[in-house]
């Protein structure tokens, strides 16, 4: 057999293998509570006044809803198999809709937020960082410091900031939502406007502190790989800066595509609270609904599909990786 | 000794550890001469600073200044810990790997590879939810359980490539026990890898932290910088222009982590000769 495709395989078994343990533990972490999901629902819902018969029945009938009246083991092969159908379970707090039409409504949203915005910051970053490391000088000591305070800033207290700024106190872009309360959904420009104007400050908060972490990357990349040996060779060989330059970047820019790979992997789980921040229709601020009303099966189903994107992600860095490096592609053949 | 003094040459690394330390003796010496209690119900809701309030009330009227003094206490206090724990452990399996190979370090580097993967916050996502009561330290653990793995993998691969040095072939040779090398002959040598991955552990604690709490799921019935945050978006400090509610919380810990990562750009510049120039 080609021993490329050996080693394929043979991720491809271990990520299947991180794949169900990570749903063991996405089922079995939550159950930790003493008591059941429902129990904690019912017992906010005698608050509210409902007489104890019907809470009763509401109790039992939920119970069977979610198949919690089963022994745990048959639940969670009972859960398995629905994930296998794409069934992510029934929503609590939204009841009786679905968890997957729930997240698969959110999920465009935050792929339409990050993915520009990552790309954006991932682009600009990278050319800093290779200027940085390349001018040296002034250009380096100003924009390193900056840059390392950019980035040290957490991105969703940058959105905060940025939210009170052009939000709340000048008052250009509006303080939520993916788009105004009063428009309908519509294929219209005035819609598609009103969406870019909710878009912009979540998106360049999130470019921001991308353009801070990559460039930061890349400068230190740069500078190593500039410091190497075929350098200094090539200089003595006479070989024309540019050319050199051009060696310098391919390598430096390496893990910088892992990097890239990378934070595309974490994209939805990467700004989570990015969307809270701004109300943003996404898969975090309905993590953060779930969070705050027990919703068990809104939460797994979130913490899921966030798993799962990474490990797609790691994936594709995996192949692709080996097929861009020759240097690596060497040594994952040597690791069979 | 000398890896140390050579540290202190370093203006980055030096800023970066006064910077820290000034902070955590803030939040340390402060309580000791104020004794107000932070969850104080003070004034009414959102005041201005004022000379009574330097930096105003948050939504329940609480002074918070007091609040953010206390709340700089406990994410440092939930950083350290959560750094501590997670290098202890991140040391602990990648040393054994790595020194040891064979099938244990398999299986080991299974499980990293695994945790690797799998994201962390999402674990501490699932395990937060299903803790009804969080305590500093609860938090502190949590997070350090779930941060350990890249520091096991750094450490793995400094300690293989060690292994087959000739002084490990000596000690061997001279009778030591095998827990007695990986202690004596080979930790010493990556002590600057470990320390450079506890700063930033340290950070990534303080940054969960905060991000955790922004989700909800913060220490229960304490004043952390995250929980102030998380207040201030709950209760609509950003958009009734509050700023002194989240402002001041937000550029504590940007200043935190600033100082952390300056500390570590520091060392990497002295302990990667390739990087001085």
């Amino acid at each position: 057999m080609n021993p490329y495709f050996k080693y394929l395989s043979r991720k491809l078994f271990w990520y299947i293998l991180t794949f169900f343990i990570a749903i063991f533990l996405n089922f079995f972490l939550p159950r930790l509570i003493p008591g059941n999901p429902v129990s904690a629902i019912i017992s906010q819902m005698a608050t509210g006044g409902v007489n104890s018969e019907s809470l009763e029945r509401l109790y039992e009938s939920f119970m069977k809803e979610f198949g919690l009246d089963k022994p745990l083991p048959v639940q969670f092969i009972n859960y398995i198999k629905n994930i296998l159908k794409g069934d992510l379970g029934t929503s609590f707090s939204l009841f009786p809709k679905k968890v997957t039409s729930i997240l698969g409504e959110a999920l465009p949203w935050t792929i339409a937020l990050q993915l520009p915005a990552i790309l954006t910051g991932w682009i600009i970053g990278n050319l800093f960082g290779a200027i940085a490391a390349y001018k040296r000088g002034t250009f380096d000591k100003v924009l390193f410091p900056v840059a390392l305070f950019v980035n040290s800033i957490p991105y969703y207290c940058l959105a905060i900031i940025l939210l009170y700024i052009f939000g709340v106190y000048l008052e250009w872009f509006p303080i939520g939502g993916g788009y105004s309360r009063n428009l309908i959904p519509a294929f219209s420009w005035t819609f598609i406007k009103d969406v870019l104007h909710h878009y912009f400050l979540p998106y360049i908060s999130i470019v921001l502190v991308a353009i801070g972490g990559q460039g930061i990357g890349m400068r230190e990349m740069s500078i190593y790989e500039l410091n190497t040996d075929y350098v200094l060779y090539s200089r003595l060989l006479g070989i024309s800066d540019r050319k050199i330059l051009k060696y310098v970047f391919r390598n430096a820019m390496l893990p910088q595509i892992t990097g890239l790979a990378l934070s595309l992997g974490t994209m939805v789980g990467g700004a989570l609270v990015t969307e809270i921040v701004f109300s943003y229709p996404g898969v975090g601020s309905w993590l953060f609904n779930g969070i705050r009303q027990l919703d068990y099966p809104l939460i797994q189903g979130s913490t899921l599909i966030i798993t799962l994107t990474v490990l797609v992600a790691n994936f594709i860095i995996d192949i692709v990786y080996g097929i861009i490096d020759p240097r690596v592609k060497a040594a994952q053949l040597e690791e069979r | 000794m000398k890896t140390l003094k050579l540290l202190f040459t370093s203006k980055k690394f030096v800023f970066g550890l006064c910077l820290f330390l000034t902070l955590l003796f803030l939040g340390l010496l402060f309580p000791v001469f104020n004794h107000k209690d932070p969850l104080d119900l003070a004034g009414f809701m959102y005041q201005p600073p004022s000379k009574e309030f330097w930096l105003g009330t948050d939504n329940f009227g609480r002074d918070v200044l007091v609040e953010l003094i206390h709340g700089l206490k406990t994410s440092m206090f939930i950083g350290l810990l959560a750094g501590t724990v997670a290098t202890l452990i991140g040391v602990g399996i990648g040393l054994t790997a790595g020194y040891i190979g064979g099938w244990v370090d398999n299986l080991l580097n299974t499980i990293t590879n695994i945790f690797l993967v799998v994201p962390p916050f999402v674990i501490l996502i699932l395990i937060s939810v299903s803790l009804q009561n969080r305590s500093l330290g609860i938090m502190g653990l949590i997070i350090g359980i779930t941060s350990w793995p890249w520091t096991a993998r750094a450490v793995r691969a400094q300690a293989t490539s060690l292994r087959v040095r000739e002084h490990i072939d000596l000690a061997k040779i001279s009778g030591m026990g095998t827990f007695e090398i990986m202690l004596r002959e080979v930790l010493p040598y990556i002590m600057s890898y470990i320390f450079m991955a506890f700063v930033l552990q340290v950070a990534s604690g303080i940054l969960n932290e905060a991000g955790i709490s922004m989700l909800g799921l913060g220490p229960s019935n304490i004043v952390s910088l995250g929980t102030m945050l998380s207040w201030a978006l709950l209760f609509e400090a950003v958009r009734t222009g509050a700023w002194w509610a989240f402002i001041p919380p937000a550029l504590t810990i940007a200043f935190i982590t600033f100082s952390l990562l300056f500390m570590s750009t520091g060392m990497d510049e002295i302990f990667n000769p390739r990087l001085r120039s």
